[in-house]
């Protein structure tokens, strides 16, 4: 019985939880239609999470992109299929690894720099000087980000695409022996609009929700060094598993047959 | 003038205010003095809106700030004539000292020119004795003495009706104690404000105050003008005053 009643205080916890953030995010979504707005700290976080993002976006996927075109050279090898390396990298970046390794590293970088830069701010007393200040926390901190976070994650989920296909390329042509320009042939007749728009949807939903957690987090951190550690690693946990999860429903309404 | 009546708040489990009733006069200066976790800060907060009381009434000037709705634009009003001093300073780490100073002055109602709000930050840096090179530093780059002016600074960079001072000598040395209790005085003074301080400081007391509360167990012990406090003939005002360990009031060995 003592089992059973854990098992439902933690589902009761989960559901709260759910309804929580899902309040947070009507909230937030709510303010991009109320001034006032503060487009300086919204220029500030396009550049942080766009422009700062572009390293870490382009190591993770032309590693991976070449990592893809051997595995699939090597898989194809087993039933004479080598020769589709070109098409399986482009739509496995494009509609699946692009958008999920980029979500999860804004995830790390981004997720988890907001969350804790909003904790602290949390504990330090400043977001109650924000507000005795006449500044809602939610239009100076939590707009700009989600909206920052929103609009230019396809913009990182197309780069990442891009540099995941060219490291196929480069391992294509350079260690497996494909010509040049058929490898880019193939890769650019084989990939249709849905791909793209598909690949475009899943970053803007996985920034909304990357942005989305860490501000929430954030706001709701504990006192102390303990609070902020907690809500950052908390932020960065829900978002991750958010976006693998929100990666199935998407994948499940574009492609499903 | 802003008045507290019956005001409660509890935490959990824990009753923090316990029916505060308190008037602070226009122009005066009150001083609500207190041990550690006796609800003076829940008390500022709630007159503040940063914390909802349970019950109880909280007016300034007759208007009750229980009911000011979060975000709108009365409430935004009626913050926008206050200034207050954070016990750590509260001030933005990502922002150079003048546009904390100047933050107010940078958006919404009272939004001025870039260069205006500046030379404001700038003049209100001098009033509290910093020179105007501190004004493109940040926060993390100045001592707590600095960042305490700093923080003063932006209190009254709006100059507000009224300014709340939590703790403002807490965590400084003596000498430097003694220059923010008389530039409080004198700031207050010259704009007419009025203000409501909390500290454990009796120096800052003695300094600040026209008027003292002393808040126990989430209740107004005592208050009456300053110049009383000493002969108040009250039990737990003595002990506080004298830092006794022994009286009425418990203390933890």
């Amino acid at each position: 019985m003592s089992l059973l009643a854990a098992v439902g205080r933690a589902v009761l916890a989960l559901l709260a939880a759910i309804g929580r953030t899902a309040l947070f995010g009507i909230e937030t979504v709510s303010h991009l239609f109320r001034p006032p707005w503060y487009p300086r700290e919204f220029g500030h976080a396009l550049l942080q999470i766009g422009y700062f993002s572009l390293p870490v976006v382009g190591l993770t996927t032309i590693f991976t992109g070449g990592a893809l075109a051997l595995q699939i050279y090597a898989g194809g090898a087993r039933f004479s299929a080598e020769a589709v390396v070109p098409q399986i990298v482009a739509i496995g970046m494009v509609r699946e690894l692009g958008p999920v390794l980029v979500g999860l590293m804004i995830a790390a970088r981004v997720t988890s720099s907001i969350a804790a830069e909003i904790a602290t701010m949390k504990v330090t007393e400043q977001i109650d000087a924000l507000v005795t200040l006449s500044t809602h926390p939610m239009k100076y901190l939590t707009l700009p980000r989600v909206l920052a976070a929103t609009l230019v994650m396809p913009l990182l989920v197309a780069v990442g695409d891009v540099i995941g296909i060219f490291g196929g390329y480069v391992v294509g042509v350079n260690r497996l022996g494909f010509n040049a320009s058929t490898y880019l042939r193939n890769t650019i007749d084989f990939l249709e609009p849905l791909d793209i728009v598909s690949s475009m949807t899943k970053g803007a939903v996985f920034g909304f929700l990357a942005a989305l957690m860490g501000c929430y987090y954030g706001m709701q951190s504990a006192r102390g060094a303990q609070g902020v550690g907690s809500a950052t690693k908390t932020a960065v946990v829900a978002a991750s598993v958010l976006i693998l999860a929100a990666n199935f429903i998407l994948t499940e309404l574009f492609f499903a047959a | 003038m802003i008045e507290l009546r019956d005001v409660h708040k509890a935490f959990g489990p824990k009753e923090v205010l316990r029916g505060i009733d308190l008037s602070i006069g226009k122009g005066r200066s009150m001083v609500i003095i207190g041990g550690s976790g006796t609800g003076k800060s829940v008390c500022l907060k709630c007159v503040l809106g940063l914390i909802e009381p349970d019950r109880g009434i909280i007016t300034v000037d007759g208007q009750d700030v229980t009911r000011l709705r979060q975000g709108s634009s009365e409430r935004d009003a009626f913050l926008a004539r206050f200034g207050m001093l954070f016990q750590g300073g509260a001030l933005f780490d990502s922002l150079p000292v003048w546009q904390n100073v100047a933050f107010r002055l940078l958006r919404g109602s009272l939004k001025r020119p870039w260069t205006e709000a500046r030379e404001i930050a700038i003049e209100k840096l001098r009033r509290v004795g910093l020179s105007p090179d501190v004004a493109d530093l940040y926060p993390a780059e100045l001592s707590g003495g600095m960042q305490k002016r700093v923080s003063l600074a932006r209190a009254i960079a709006a100059e507000p009706e009224i300014i709340f001072f939590d703790e403002p000598t807490t965590g400084l040395d003596p000498i430097m104690s003694g220059v923010i209790n008389d530039l409080i005085r004198e700031i207050v003074v010259e704009m007419g404000a009025t203000a409501m301080t909390i500290t454990h400081d009796m120096t800052s007391v003695r300094a600040i105050a026209d008027e003292v509360a002393m808040l126990h167990r989430g209740k107004i012990r005592w208050t009456g003008p300053v110049t009383e406090m000493d002969a108040s003939g009250d039990p737990y005002l003595t002990q506080f005053i004298t830092g006794s360990p022994n009286g009425p009031i418990e203390t933890l060995r």
